[in-house]
Parts: C-alpha cells; structure tokens; sequence
C-alpha cells in the first residue's frame, strides 16, 4: 500500500512541478524555484519508492483491465533498479537545474522548460515500468518528443536544429525497430502485454526469436547509442540545456539498456551464443571508437557524449558476456556478468551526470564550450574543480572510485569464460579484455587532457580569466553525485548484493554469497580473487598519507615561488602551455589510420621570408561513419524519394487512379485466393 | 593481529628501504658493462636524502593539485606494494586487491603526476604527460592479457594465491605460455619503469624525455617524493616478475628463518632482473616515440600467444 502511494506520489509530483511551470510561467525565479522543487521532492519518492522495492517486493498496478490492452504498471527489482537510478540523477540535477537555468532568465521561455524538464522525467520513469508493450511505445515516443524539444530548446542556434533534426531520425528509424520487434514477439501470443510476453516469446521458433532480439538490438541500440548507430548522440547531448544533458546521457540512454536486458533476458531467455557474440563484439567496438573520438574532441560537451559511447559499450560487454554464459548452461556466471553490467550502469548514471553538471558549471560561467578556451579554473572555481576530478577519477576507473569497482567485476566475468567449452568463443571473450584494458587506458588520456587543459595552468582566454564559482545550488547538485561516486566505489560488497536480487530472477540464482564478503568482493569460487575498495580507500586517503603529510609539515625546508622554468626566458604566459590539440597528438597519429587527420598550415611573412608574421594551424578528423556509412544511405534515399516524385502528380483524377487499381488488385488477390 | 600490523610495517619498510639500492645497482651495473667506473650503489640513497633537505622552487602557476599529486602517487603506489607478495605470501591485505587492482593502482599513481605535469603550464611538462598517457595506453592491452594467461594458467588473479602455487609446483611451473607470458611481461616491465628503449631515464633532453618532462617543475622535498615513488614502482614491478613467475624461496609461513632466507633469495633475484635490465638498455638504443607501437605489439603477440598456447594445450 505504502508503495502505491510512494509510486503514485512521484508521478503526481512531477505532473505538479510541470503544472507549476505552467501557471507560474510569469516570474523566472518563482517558476524555477517551484517546478525544480516539485521534481525533487518527486524523486525523493521515487528513490524510496525503488529502494523498498528493490529490499522487498514487486509492485503491479493495473489500470484497465481489457485483456489485450491491459494498461498499467509494473515494477519488479530490475524497473526498480533503473527507477533508482533515475531518481537520484534526477534529485541531484534539479537542485543543479535551481542554478543553472537562472542563465537563461530573461532570455529564454523558463516555464517551457521547466515544463518539458518535469515531463522528460516522467516518462523515463514511465518507460521503465509500463507493463504492457503498446503502453510502453506509447511512453517510449513521449521520452523521445519530448528529449527532441529539449534539445532543440536553444533553437536559435542554426547547429542545434541540425542536431534536433539528426536525433529525431534517428531515434525513429530506431522506434521503428522495436515496433518490429514488439510485433513478432506478439504475434506469437496474441498479446502485448509483457506478463504475456514473458512466457510465449520463449516458446517462439528459433530464426523468429533471432529476428526479434536483432530488430530489438537495433532498435534500443539506436537509442542507447552503440556503434554505428551512435552519430546521433554527439549532436543532441551538446545541444541540449546542460542539466538537461546531464539526464539524458546520465539516464535517458540507460532506459534502452533497461529495455534491451528486459527483451532478451526476460522475454527470450538469454537467447543463443551468438547473441551475446554480436553483442559482445558491437560492444567492444563502441567502447574504443567511443573513447578514441572522444580523445580527439575539445568541445567540452561532445567529448562527454562521445565517453557515453564508450560507457553504454562497457556496460554493454557485461550482457553480452553474460549472454554467452546464459546460452551455454552457466547461470551463475551470467549472473556476474550481469551484476557487472548493472553495476556499471549505476555507475555511468552517476558520474557521467556529474560530469555534465561540471561541464555545465563551467559553460555556465565562461560562456563557450571549448576546452582550449579555459584553463586555470581550479582557482577560480575550486568546488567545481574538485567535484569534476572526482567524476573525471570515477570515470576513468581508478581505484578506489566506483568505475574501478564495475571495470574489475567486466574483467573478472570476461576472465570467467575458461569455464566455457568452445575455444574460439573462449579466446575471443578473453581478447575483446584487452580492448577493455586500451579503452580504459585511453579514457584515463582523455581525461588528463579534459581535467588538465581546462582546470589547470593559466587561463587561456578572457572568458577563463573572468570565470567566477557558480551558485550554491550548483555546487550541491555536484557534491551529491560525488558523494554516490564515493558511496558506490567503498561500498561495493553491498551494492553487489543489492543488485544480486536484481539479476537473480533473469538468470534464475542468486550469486550474492559467493562474491559478497565483508568489505570486500570476489569472483566465483572456482576463480579466487578479491578486492576491497573499502580498506583501498582506507590505506590511500587515510592510512598511509599521514606519515608523508606529518615530515612535509614538520621539516625546514621553504617552499619559495617563482617563474615556471622556461629554458631561461621569461614564459609564464598562456600561449606556452600545452593544447588540448598537441596532448592528444600522439595518440592522434598512432591511430591516424581510423581518424584520418588531415591538416593545413598558413604562414604568413612580415618583410622578410625569416620571419613569420602569424602562422596558422588547422587539424581535423575525418568524421568516417557520416562519410561513409551514412552518406551512401542518405543518397540512396533521396534519389528514391526524387524519382517516386514522378507518380505524384498533383491531380485528384490520378490518385483517384491509384486508389482504384490497388482496390482492382487486391480485389484479384483475395479472389484468387491469397 | 599483533603479527599481522608487524608484517605490513616489515614489507613497506623492505620496500622503502629496497628501492633507492634496486636504482644504485642498475645504474652500477650499467657503468660496469659502459666500462666507467660509475657512482656508488647507496647514491639514490644520498640523492633522496640531499632533496629532502632543500627548499623547493615551485612555479607561481599552480594550484593545489601540484602538491598533492606527489603524496596521492606515492601511497597508490605504496598500497600497490601491500598488495603484492615481497618476501612472504600470506600478505595481511592481500584479499584487499588483485593483480588488476595493483595495475590501476599504478595507473591512479600515473594519473595524478600527469595532471600535475600540466598544472605550472609549461610546454615540457604537456609534453610529458601526453606521451606517459600514450605509452599507458599502448602498453594496457598487453598488460591486460598478460594477466589474462597468466590467472588461467595459475587459476586466479590474486597475487598470493598465484605464488604460493607456482612456488608449490616448483620445477613444474615452467611452461611454455609461461615463458611466452614472461617475455611479454618483460617488454611491459621496460616501458612501465621507463627504460632504454621506451624512455631514457638519464636524460633531460626535451626531444626524447618523458617521464623526466612530466616531473620537470618538481623540486626539493616533492621532487625527493616523486623520485622514490618512481623507483618504489620500479622495485614493484620486477618484485611481480619475480615472484609471479619464479617465486621459489618465498617464505609461505611466518617463521624468522623463513623470511630471512626468503629476503635473502629475493634480493638476489632483484639483482639478477636489474642486470638483465642493465644489459637491455646498454644494448639497445631509445626508440623515437612512434616507432613504440611496435615494441608493445611485440608483447600484445607475446601474451596472446601465451593465452591461445594454454587454451589450446589445456583446453582450458
């Protein structure tokens, strides 16, 4: 009972913060305060709400109860799950969305967005907890509206339409897969609800239940951004109002992974190995080409959208892995495999939103998103700072933070694979570990570069110079998802147990007794090895700092300051410092054969050909999937769609024609018998 | 309990205390093969202690990032080295990380001196960083898969448990993907210590220097830190060659006689990877930077054969 009213408080909170904006529309502050008020205290709900779903029982709530349409929720441990994590990305934003949207008073329409802010969460919550496959459609297209308006709100920038306009294909091309996909699934048990759907779409014939999970894979894929249908996430995240990015990189993707888990583990059973081979490989793939883009972007926010790539790959290892298991008769180990995947999920929610939030703090305050334009932050906004080395620790899978924790239980379970038979399976699931290794060592690059250039040093430009620390509200959005990042990385032992009782009704055992210890997790018994975060985190922060910290304190020695060394001359200017451009460029021409550099130099000459007036430089990669990929097929289609133009006439008479010879022919058809 | 607190204060002293010698002896034995005469053995000893004693000239640029980083890498790379079997397997934290989390450990060390590599704005200290994160990350996979052979040939990834079982296997231990793994570790070894032909360690030339370029801006007492962290990283890494593969001698019980004898096995065999490492770079030249994607392509094949070798030998 308790639950219905948490469920039914949170929806009624948001629809509350999204009536607010509208009545209030008239004052800024007062429509902010109100509506991102409302969002909080509803995710507050929804937090408890998951929390006492995911530590007792499933909720159901049918609304009508006709037997093909029967609308309603339901939210078992993995929607509750999901509902977790999109209630304390959404907590920690709104407060951060108090003080970020106060950029747009006056400017911009507040109450628009606050209105379109409310809803989005909604009908991500919605998403993960229809029960019925039209309702979820339904929710689906409302996410993915509603997303689109979102990013398209800054519309009088010419790059943001191109942005919106990119999304909104290519979520549809996608939507439009999972209509497929949904529809074979049905087809076979006559109904859309999932309950329905649970026990038919198992008993389906094979290539059926192989069409299903591959128009599935596209469909969610798209959404959740694996390579190559990624190209339309490092348009929209950037375009969008920065909180708002920070929600749909943080969550709104994580919804398709929701759904993909739900489809091919609830729905089909874990399917055949060469699923989670497909998976395993297209995973692999968008981890590393996810990372190498994002290496090579200085555009602060794109160079996050493309790490999302690279994240929704990692997370995306863990099923395909556990897939793999799941076809050949391991449960447990599909369980661990899924355990880390889950845990990575969480794990990108949070760090990936704080770093948006950090992205948008800065963005905030010097107006552009180029990381060669900052520099020398740390002093002008120390919090901010400080809360993005956490994200940017976090996210580059260092010990003792939480993306180290989710990183090691995906190399465990790939470690796992020596209990499968086939050896080629074996070799590859152990290979595509050592491309796990590179991503997260490239990441570990990329967020030097990230971190470095724009918190560090000197400013670089005016903006950076006049930088100030954003507001407080800001600042306590950040602190609270750096606190998860903490929370979730010396904790671990718990939160594997937790997310244990999600796994354990897809795969059908419990693992949390043997890989949860105290303080500390292992793997699988008949693989022994641990860690424990907790005493890492002890022994790094506390333990053993303080002898060094003490003698540093205590000894004689001065500390005097002065010019940076420069060869003897004076250089302690902007212009000698290293670019976000020159970090990257080894990596750039190591792997010049995938991003294709090509680079033009001007020098122009004052009198005489010694010396140079200015010299200017260009570098920029091939964007090869839109070249390549895309290209062709947007060709192909407008050259069909210019030659159907010849049967459009633009007469009445001709389409009355049409109408007729269709009815003539399908009239034959049936009376031929068809 | 009691002995539980003397043995991790007796192994971080053993490596403290190891690590500057580990420096003399490489440096003496490669003067001995360059027919020079060379500085004493204990002259990183005098070094450290010479550093920690000046004032440090620090750049007017940085902020408080610059002087953490040396405090935060040396304990990663400290809490590495409790993780890690020295003279005695049963380590009292050795359930509190594996060799994976002992290699991002490493990597948390590398992380914070590359960001301060950026932090007082000079051309040098970019340039060091950049290349330290592009060798990191040409040498991950090979690490990662290095690992990989070996845990399914030991059976775990957990430190301890690997050399107490290869040391209980004695002669047996030896075996083709083993070796094939070693050499592969090697190569690793090289570019994570920063040796000839990766990086030169002696230099200070701005074409070739890397990890020198990174620590540039540091001086006195921090400098003196991050020098023995890079030489405690340095111990740490032979101390996984050695004991991974060939980890006879190590003391399995906590018995004096034992540990003695197994400090004394594990000096030596210190000694004999620091002359081979002596040998490598007095025969070899530093490679330019970008002819390194084909040093760590070699150990990429190395370790991979090493995984196929055992799965197709043992079938896993």
């Amino acid at each position: 009972m308790m639950d219905t009213y948490l469920f039914f408080g949170m929806i009624l909170f948001y629809l509350i913060g999204a009536g607010l904006a509208l009545i209030l529309n008239r004052n800024d502050r007062i429509c902010t305060y109100a509506s991102f008020l409302s969002a909080s205290l509803a995710s507050v709900s929804g937090i408890i709400f998951s929390g006492s779903i995911l530590l007792g029982n499933n909720f159901s709530f049918i609304l009508s109860g006709s037997p093909i349409l029967n609308f309603g929720f339901f939210v078992d441990k993995l929607s509750a799950f999901f509902i977790f994590a999109i209630s304390i990305t959404a907590f920690a934003v709104s407060i951060y969305s108090t003080g970020y949207v106060r950029e747009y008073f006056g400017k911009k329409n507040i109450g628009y967005l606050c209105l379109l802010y409310n809803i989005f969460i909604l009908s991500m919550i919605l998403v993960v907890s229809a029960n019925n496959a039209v309702m979820f459609l339904i929710v689906w297209e409302l996410m993915s509206v509603i997303s689109y308006f979102l990013v398209v709100f800054e519309h009088e920038k010419p790059q943001t339409l191109k942005a919106g306009f990119i999304y909104i294909v290519m979520t549809h091309i996608g939507t439009g897969f999972i209509i497929l996909s949904f529809l074979i699934m049905a087809g076979s048990g006559g109904s859309f609800s999932f309950e329905t759907l649970r026990s038919t779409a198992m008993t389906m014939p094979p290539y059926l239940k192989d069409l299903a999970f591959l128009f599935a894979l596209i469909g969610f894929g798209t959404k959740a951004g694996i390579v190559p249908l990624h190209i339309w996430l490092p348009y929209a995240h950037p375009a969008a109002p920065s909180n708002v990015s920070a929600l749909m990189s943080g969550v709104m993707i994580k919804t398709a992974i929701y759904m993909l888990i739900r489809v091919s583990f609830d729905f089909l059973g874990g399917g055949v190995w060469w699923w989670g081979m497909l998976l395993l490989i297209v995973a692999s793939v968008s981890a590393l080409i996810g990372v190498m883009y994002a290496l090579m972007e200085h555009d602060m926010k794109r160079l996050l959208a493309f790490h999302s790539v690279e994240n929704i790959g990692i997370i995306l290892i863990g099923v395909g892995v556990a897939m793999i298991f799941m076809s050949s008769g391991h449960p447990d180990l599909a369980a661990f495999g899924l355990i880390a995947a889950l845990y990575h999920t969480i794990n990108h929610a949070v760090f990936k939103s704080l770093l948006f939030m950090g992205a948008g703090s800065v963005i905030y305050t010097t107006h552009t998103k180029n990381i060669e334009e900052y520099g020398g932050l740390i002093k002008r906004m120390p919090w901010t700072a400080f809360f993005f080395l956490i994200g940017a620790i976090s996210i580059s899978a260092l010990p003792p933070f939480n993306g180290f924790v989710s990183e090691w239980l995906t190399l465990q379970a790939q470690l796992l694979s020596i209990n499968l038979t086939d050896n080629i399976i074996k070799i590859a699931v152990l290979f595509s570990g050592a491309g796990l290794a590179l991503t997260g060592a490239l990441a570990a690059a990329c967020f030097v570069k990230a971190f470095g250039i724009s918190f560090l040093a000197l400013p670089r430009s005016t903006h950076a110079e006049h930088a100030k620390e954003v507001p407080v509200p800001m600042l306590v959005g950040m602190a609270i998802l750096s606190l998860m990042c903490i929370v979730l990385g010396v904790l671990p032992f718990y939160v594997v147990r937790i997310i244990d009782s999600v796994s354990a009704p897809l795969v059908g055992t419990s693992i949390s007794s043997k890989i949860s210890f105290d303080l500390t997790i292992g793997t699988l018994s008949s693989f022994p090895a641990s860690i424990s975060t907790t005493w890492i985190a002890l022994l790094v922060f506390v333990v053993l700092p303080l002898p060094v910290i003490i003698y540093m304190l205590m000894s004689r020695t001065k500390t005097v300051k002065y010019e940076t060394w420069g060869c003897g001359q004076p250089v302690s200017t902007a212009r000698n410092e290293y670019t976000a451009t020159a970090f990257s460029k080894p990596i750039r021409m190591w792997l010049g054969g995938i991003f294709r550099p090509h680079r033009e130099i001007q020098t122009a000459y004052s009198d005489s050909p010694f010396f140079k007036d200015r010299v200017i430089f260009e570098s920029e990669i091939e964007p090869v999937f839109e070249r390549y990929l895309y290209r062709p097929v947007t060709w192909v289609v407008l050259t069909v769609s210019r030659l159907m133009r010849v049967i459009q006439t633009g007469y009445i008479q001709t389409y009355l024609l049409y109408i007729l010879i269709t009815l003539v022919i399908a009239l034959i058809f049936v009376g031929s018998g068809g | 309990m009691i002995s539980q607190i003397v043995l991790v204060l007796l192994q971080l002293l053993v490596i403290i205390a190891l690590a500057p010698l580990l420096s003399g002896i490489i440096k003496k034995i490669k003067a001995f093969f360059q027919v020079r005469k060379g500085p004493s053995i204990f002259q990183p000893y005098y070094d450290i202690a010479k550093l920690l004693q000046k004032d440090s000239v620090v750049s007017k640029n940085v902020s408080w990032l610059f002087h953490a980083a040396p405090i935060i890498s040396l304990v990663a790379v400290l809490t590495a080295g409790l993780l890690i079997p020295i003279f005695i397997t049963e380590l009292p934290f050795g359930f509190a990380g594996d060799l994976i989390a002992v290699v991002y450990l490493f990597a948390l060390a590398r992380f914070f001196i590359a960001l301060a590599s950026l932090d007082a704005g000079s051309s040098f200290g970019g340039m060091g960083g950049s290349r330290e994160m592009f060798v990191a990350s040409l040498v991950e996979p090979a690490l990662m898969l290095s690992i990989f052979a070996i845990a399914l040939n030991v059976g775990s990834t957990n430190l301890s448990y690997i050399s107490q079982t290869v040391s209980a296997m004695g002669i047996n231990a030896v075996s083709p993907y083993q070796i094939l793994a070693f050499v592969a570790l090697f190569i690793i070894a090289i570019a994570e210590t920063g040796r000839i032909p990766v990086d030169n360690p002696a230099t200070h030339l701005e074409l070739t220097m890397i990890h020198e370029a990174m620590i540039l801006e540091y001086s006195g007492k921090q400098l003196a830190i991050v020098e023995l962290g890079a030489m405690i990283k340095q111990l740490l890494v032979f101390s996984l060659l050695a004991n991974i593969f060939f980890p006879w001698g190590i003391a399995s019980g906590l018995s004096a006689s034992a540990v003695i004898i197994a400090l004394l096995v594990y000096f030596a065999k210190l000694v004999v990877l620091g002359a081979v490492m002596a040998m490598v770079e007095t025969s070899t030249a530093k490679w330019r930077l970008f002819r390194l994607p084909e040093l760590l392509s070699i150990s990429l094949m190395f370790s991979f054969l090493a995984l196929v070798s055992f799965i197709i030998v043992k079938g896993g």
